[in-house]
């Protein structure tokens, strides 16, 4: 433990170029709610932690000019949480980020910290990818742009490359007539890992569906962009038979394993049934809007 | 790596201490800073009992590095009390019987305040999510919730 | 004395400890440092089953700030083929539980422990140590443990003659229970199974140990018994108890887990190696993983009845798991399942099986919530075939005052029958309930009673009036939840004192003597006997003096509202002596006044509960939600109402937690899959409703105050009254638990 730097860098040039020069051997510090539990259970051994805390540009959430978001990467749940029109445009990234853990842990964690954990059953990452986000990342070569779906490259891995440091999540203004939600199974009311996580983002015109994303988490190495799900409902006034087109794709896109969370068939059952629960509340949402 | 000097404020209280740089903020204030009312339950962010506030805003002590402390507002259960006057919530957990062993008392406590901070009348459903960071393995949680939602009412006819 | 007023008993008073436990200054086991004090370590075993060849620890001891190492060598063994019991604790097995000896019997199994200048560096030590370990095939469940062929754990356990993890068994029997299913005209057999559960408390095992120079030893810890600490460490180091102090710690939630020792001998004999005291800390994962839990269970219920509801005959096959070494609590199932009930024809049998697990340990009515699960589903199984109504059919059945239990005595009052009637006659179980509120939705209401022994035994208590003419009283039980407040409110009562004139207070080993340990439901009902005992004394002596005082008779002296009052003739003669006055005036009227009273204490009659619960099912998820919860019980006398209702609304949610998402999960090594709070799935707040207590007081005629023990009977009905209750919602009924959202979600898929 002694052995352990600590930098928080004001600058991202100076985090990215901290991060790069320690070769592997460091670990980003956003919220730290997996990074600590991963160090005290010994399954972390950074050499050197970067808060990036104290970088603005990750610390701010800012409307884009053409009227979407740019949330820093480690802005934590409660603070997005408070800010007047986010929640508004994206209530179900909203709820995504802060159905991860408890209000303890929603005062620290963050959409880049879920994201990078690597965990396919982060609860933020299936609303990102439904929500169209687009992840902007700074390293060593510069700064560059992914959709979310690209990062994750299996559990806790990422396809970020050495140095790379998670900026900032930007997504897109909101089309009138959407509306997006994030429903997980879990055994209790909170409090668990999702055993299944699903995100939906719909934006419809008189009732008929012209847009539809569907993020899926927890039932395979990766948090999926389920593009069969989506086209399912596009051009659908969200009868049953295209529900049950969208949850078959989304059972079929599943593959998961028997873990301590929950077994095979449960999670491809569940996959289906969150679809269209999800579904539901985005197009009732979207109704609204 | 030596350790680290971390100045900050716990309690309204200036106050200075040296950490590891990978020590938890649960570690400062058990260790060196001698605040022993802040309790390890789990270690891994999932029981609450090290429940305190930084700057106003609920975390897990547990899963905060102590050098993060540098210039915040640490708020620990040993500062709730206003000197020999008990906060309204101290008082109605004991009025209402709402501990039985008490480990978990000091991170409900800071729990329930950062609640009634947020929402100074919550509905039942919403103290039992607002505290469902905070397990608790005596009381069944009955008497917690009831005791957070008298004070609430207290607390909004004292205002 | 003898006419009870109700100033204080059955009164809501803050409790003694109260303003520490809210202000964070209540010292819990870990809270405490001694000068000089390292800390301590323990290496756990990586493997489930693994004969241990040698352990090679001096790489360890050469790690600068290294200070100790201690091995099972160090700790007084107690060979295999002699029983030495402390209590209900085979020493045998808690030599060997410390510290592995021949074996490692299960993942996270003591081989060694250190001591150095930092947990870090005791940490690097432990990895030091080399253990030669030689692998054995393991087994965990209890099918595969007594199935032929299953790895054996123990070459000295033999059952019918054959090596075997079946290391003991358990009878009881009345009747004849061939002739009793014979006479019967419906007959049900279910098995059952459940997972094992852990006590869930909150704060981890810790202690802080001092071994002096002239070889006395403090201990600091946080246990159900410093007495036990005290014994148990005693025999495992060879320091006479004389030389041991051990203090009470505030316990931080025991449920029954901390009425053994994990770290206190190992501590004690690493401070003694190294001259300095030593604090050991256990992490949550190595309280889940080698503490507790409570014995999952396999068993096989068969209950017989005439047409009517009158059953006839009973029988049990209870398999309860002991964990690495022998000692489940087979008397639950065996004693209670069937207890309640007068049933002529019983045969309970039960099955101490090891496997390659922690050692369980007591959990709130030890054993007897898995035969109640299975005996009470059985028995809502028949109600139903026989169209009778669930509760109806338990009064028919209830057994009568002078029936002869099948535990052996026979009952006194029996108070069963009124729980039932409390739940009959509440607006619950009458309340409309929608049984399919909405689509992909349904809900149910269940019933389920329960019975547990309740205990009485060793007791110590001091009374002792302050020169100021205030109570300090000295008890010998750890607190664990509101004990202090309750022995307040008799003291306050007896003595005719304001509440907050009488302070009440633990004792370590050395300053009160002997008291069991706060278990069994035991401690509010002994100790307010020997307390009132105590009180009376005391209310002798201060009659004495203020006797000596006006100059008469003792007996012409009554005792009332804290003053002595001259009575009969002498009645309005003198002006009353108050508490203060005497006080005062002590020693010069024969000196302090005070008493200590010591009683192995008798009376503690059985405590019966009745629960309906109602529940909620998402069909597509398998999601069960308790939506409400009822839990009538016979406590005999409230003396703290607010403890009291705490105490069953308490338990009936680890049993909700117990029916619905607690259990133990291993992986294909035989390690602990979910050893976090993260995965051992304790209920949250938000994921229970209010609990509403009947408390029930029909006065317990054999005790002062009328107490009947509380704290055990709560957690037995629950796994029955949701599996119940369940059943009422999909048709579909529940043998093994817990009905997690994937297993009710497969029942159902596979029920269609």
């Amino acid at each position: 433990m002694t052995d352990i730097r600590y930098l928080a860098p004001r600058t991202l040039d100076e985090a990215v170029g901290a991060f790069a020069a320690a070769a592997g051997a460091a670990r980003i510090l956003a919220g730290g709610t997996d990074l600590l539990v991963q160090m005290r259970a010994g399954v972390a051994k950074p050499g050197t932690i970067i808060d990036i805390k104290k970088i603005p540009e990750l610390t701010t959430i800012e409307q884009t000019a053409e009227g979407g978001f740019r949330i820093g990467a480690a802005v934590p749940g409660v603070v997005l949480a408070d800010h007047p029109a986010f929640g508004k445009a994206w209530p179900g990234v909203l709820e995504a980020i802060n159905l991860i853990g408890s209000k303890q842990v929603q005062g620290r964690a963050s959409p880049g910290g879920n994201l990078c954990n690597g965990s396919p059953a982060g609860d933020s990452v299936p609303a990102m990818i439904a929500a169209g986000a687009v992840v902007t990342v700074q390293g060593p070569n510069g700064r560059r742009s992914m959709p979310v779906e690209a990062v994750p490259a299996g559990p806790g891995r990422t396809n970020l490359t050495p140095g790379e440091i998670v900026v900032s999540f930007t997504l897109p203004p909101r089309p009138n007539g959407s509306g997006d939600a994030y429903l997980r199974m879990i055994p209790r009311t909170e409090m668990d890992i999702a055993v299944v996580g699903m995100g939906v983002s719909l934006t419809l015109e008189g009732g008929v569906v012209k847009a539809a994303r569907v993020g899926l988490g927890a039932v395979a190495p990766t948090v999926l962009l389920v593009e069969d799900a989506g086209r399912a409902l596009v051009g659908t006034r969200l009868e049953d038979a295209a529900l049950e087109a969208a949850a078959a794709a989304c059972r079929a896109a599943c593959k998961p394993i028997n873990d301590k969370r929950g077994t095979i068939a449960y999670r491809i059952k569940v996959a289906g049934v969150l679809l269209k629960r999800t579904a539901a509340i985005a197009a009732q949402r979207a109704g609204g809007n | 790596m030596s350790k680290l000097h971390v100045t900050t404020s716990v309690n309204g209280e200036p106050v200075e201490f040296l950490t590891d740089p990978g020590a938890s903020m649960l570690d400062a204030l058990r260790g060196p800073l001698g605040l022993t009312g802040t309790k390890e339950g789990c270690g891994t962010g999932d029981c609450g009992a090290c429940s305190i506030t930084v700057d106003g805003r609920l975390v897990c002590a547990c899963l905060m590095l102590a050098v993060e402390a540098e210039g915040h507002e640490i708020a620990t259960i040993e500062g709730m009390a206003d000197g020999e006057t008990l906060h309204p919530l101290q008082r109605k957990f004991l009025e209402m019987a709402a501990l039985q062993c008490g480990i978990c008392t000091p991170g409900m406590l800071i729990s329930a305040r950062a609640l009634l901070q947020k929402n100074p009348d919550p509905s039942e459903e919403e103290v039992r999510f607002g505290l469902a960071g905070n397990l608790c393995r005596c009381t069944g949680y009955d008497k917690i919730v009831r005791a957070v939602m008298e004070t609430a009412a207290e607390m909004r006819g004292a205002a | 004395m003898n006419e009870m007023s109700t100033k204080w008993i059955g009164k809501n008073t803050i409790r003694p400890d109260g303003a520490d436990k809210v202000t964070g200054r209540a010292g819990y086991a870990a809270d405490n440092t001694m000068p000089g004090m390292m800390w301590g370590k323990v290496l756990r075993s990586p493997h489930a089953h693994a004969v241990i060849r040698s352990i090679d620890t001096s790489k360890a001891e050469a790690l600068p700030g290294v200070k100790a190492v201690v091995t099972a060598k160090d700790i007084v063994e107690f060979p295999l083929d002699k029983s030495v019991m402390l209590g209900i604790q085979d020493m045998r097995w808690m030599c060997r539980n410390v510290m592995a000896r021949e074996k490692a019997l299960f993942h996270g199994h003591p081989v060694a422990a250190v001591a150095a200048i930092s947990e870090e560096v005791a940490a690097q030590a432990c990895a030091l140590i080399e253990v030669d370990y030689e692998v054995l095939p393991h087994v965990i469940e209890i099918e595969d443990a007594i199935k032929d062929g299953a790895p054996i754990l123990h070459d000295f356990i033999r059952h019918e003659g054959k090596p075997s993890n079946i290391a003991g068994t358990m009878v009881l029997k009345a009747g004849d229970i061939e002739k009793g299913f014979a006479e019967a005209d419906i007959v049900i057999e279910r098995t059952f199974t459940t997972r094992p559960v852990h006590q869930g408390y909150i704060e981890p095992h810790a202690c802080t140990v001092s071994y002096a120079a002239d070889g006395r030893v403090t201990i600091w810890s946080s246990s159900q018994g410093q007495f036990m600490v005290r014994a148990m460490t005693s025999l495992l180091t060879g320091i006479p108890q004389s030389n041991i102090r051990a203090i009470p710690a505030e316990i931080g939630g025991g449920f029954g887990a901390k009425t053994i020792v994990y770290l206190e001998p190992v501590a004690v004999l690493l401070s003694k190696k190294s001259g300095r005291p030593v604090k050991i800390v256990m992490s949550r994962d190595e309280v889940q993983r080698a503490t507790g839990p409570a014995p999952g269970s396999l068993m096989t219920v068969k209950i017989g009845a005439k047409k009517d509801g009158t059953l006839v005959a009973a029988k049990g096959d209870f398999y309860l798991q002991a964990g690495g070494l022998p000692g489940s609590p087979l008397r639950g199932p065996v004693g209670c399942s069937f207890a309640a009930y007068a049933i002529p024809n019983v045969l309970s049998t039960g099955y101490d099986v090891v496997s390659n697990r922690s050692k369980v340990a007591a959990y709130r009515a030890p054993g007897a919530p898995h035969g109640a699960f299975a005996a009470e589903s059985v028995l809502d199984e028949i109600a139903q075939a026989l169209g009778l109504d669930p509760l109806d059919m338990r009064v028919r059945n209830s057994a009568k005052p002078g029936d002869k239990a099948i535990y052996g005595p026979n009952f006194g009052d029996v108070t069963f029958v009124e729980t039932i009637d409390a739940i009959r006659k509440h607006p619950h179980y009458s309340a409309p309930l929608e049984k399919n509120p909405r689509p992909g939705v349904k809900r149910g209401r269940g019933v389920a009673s329960g019975f547990w022994y309740n205990a009485g035994g060793e007791s110590s208590v001091q009374v002792n009036i302050t020169e100021d003419g205030n109570v300090v009283v000295t008890t010998g039980h750890p607190d664990v939840g509101g004990s202090r407040a309750s022995i307040a409110n008799v003291v306050a009562e007896l003595i005719g004192i304001e509440h907050s004139r009488v302070n009440v207070i633990i004792g370590d080993t050395q300053t009160i003597g002997f008291s069991n340990l706060t278990g069994g439901s035991r401690v509010t009902f002994a100790s307010a006997l020997v307390a009132t005992a105590a009180c009376e004394k005391v209310v002798e002596q201060l009659k004495d003096r203020a006797a000596k005082i006006w100059k008469i008779e003792a007996d012409a002296i009554k005792w009332q509202d804290g003053m002595a009052l001259p009575a009969g003739d002498n009645a309005g003669k003198f002006p009353p002596l108050s508490l203060k006055e005497l006080a005062a005036k002590a020693n010069e009227m024969g000196g302090p006044i005070g008493n200590q009273t010591q009683l192995n204490t008798t009376g503690a009659d059985p405590g019966y509960a009745t629960h309906c619960v109602d529940v909620e099912v998402d069909v597509d998820l398998g999601i069960v939600r308790v939506l409400r919860y009822t839990a009538a019980q016979d406590v005999g006398r409230a003396l703290h109402p607010a403890y009291v209702e705490g105490q069953i609304q308490g338990g009936v949610v680890q049993g909700i937690g117990w029916a619905l998402s607690e259990e133990y999960l291993y992986d294909a090594k035989g390690r602990v899959d979910n050893a976090s709070f993260l995965d051992y799935r304790m209920p949250v707040c938000s994921d229970v409703p209010m609990i509403e207590p009947i408390v029930i007081e029909i006065p317990n005629s054999k005790h002062p105050q009328g107490v009947r023990g509380v704290g055990e009977a709560p957690i037995v009905p629950p796994l029955a009254a949701i599996a119940n209750a369940v059943h009422d919602a999909l048709g579909v009924r529940f043998y093994d638990l817990p009905m997690s959202p994937p297993r009710v979600s497969a029942r159902l898929e596979a029920a269609g």
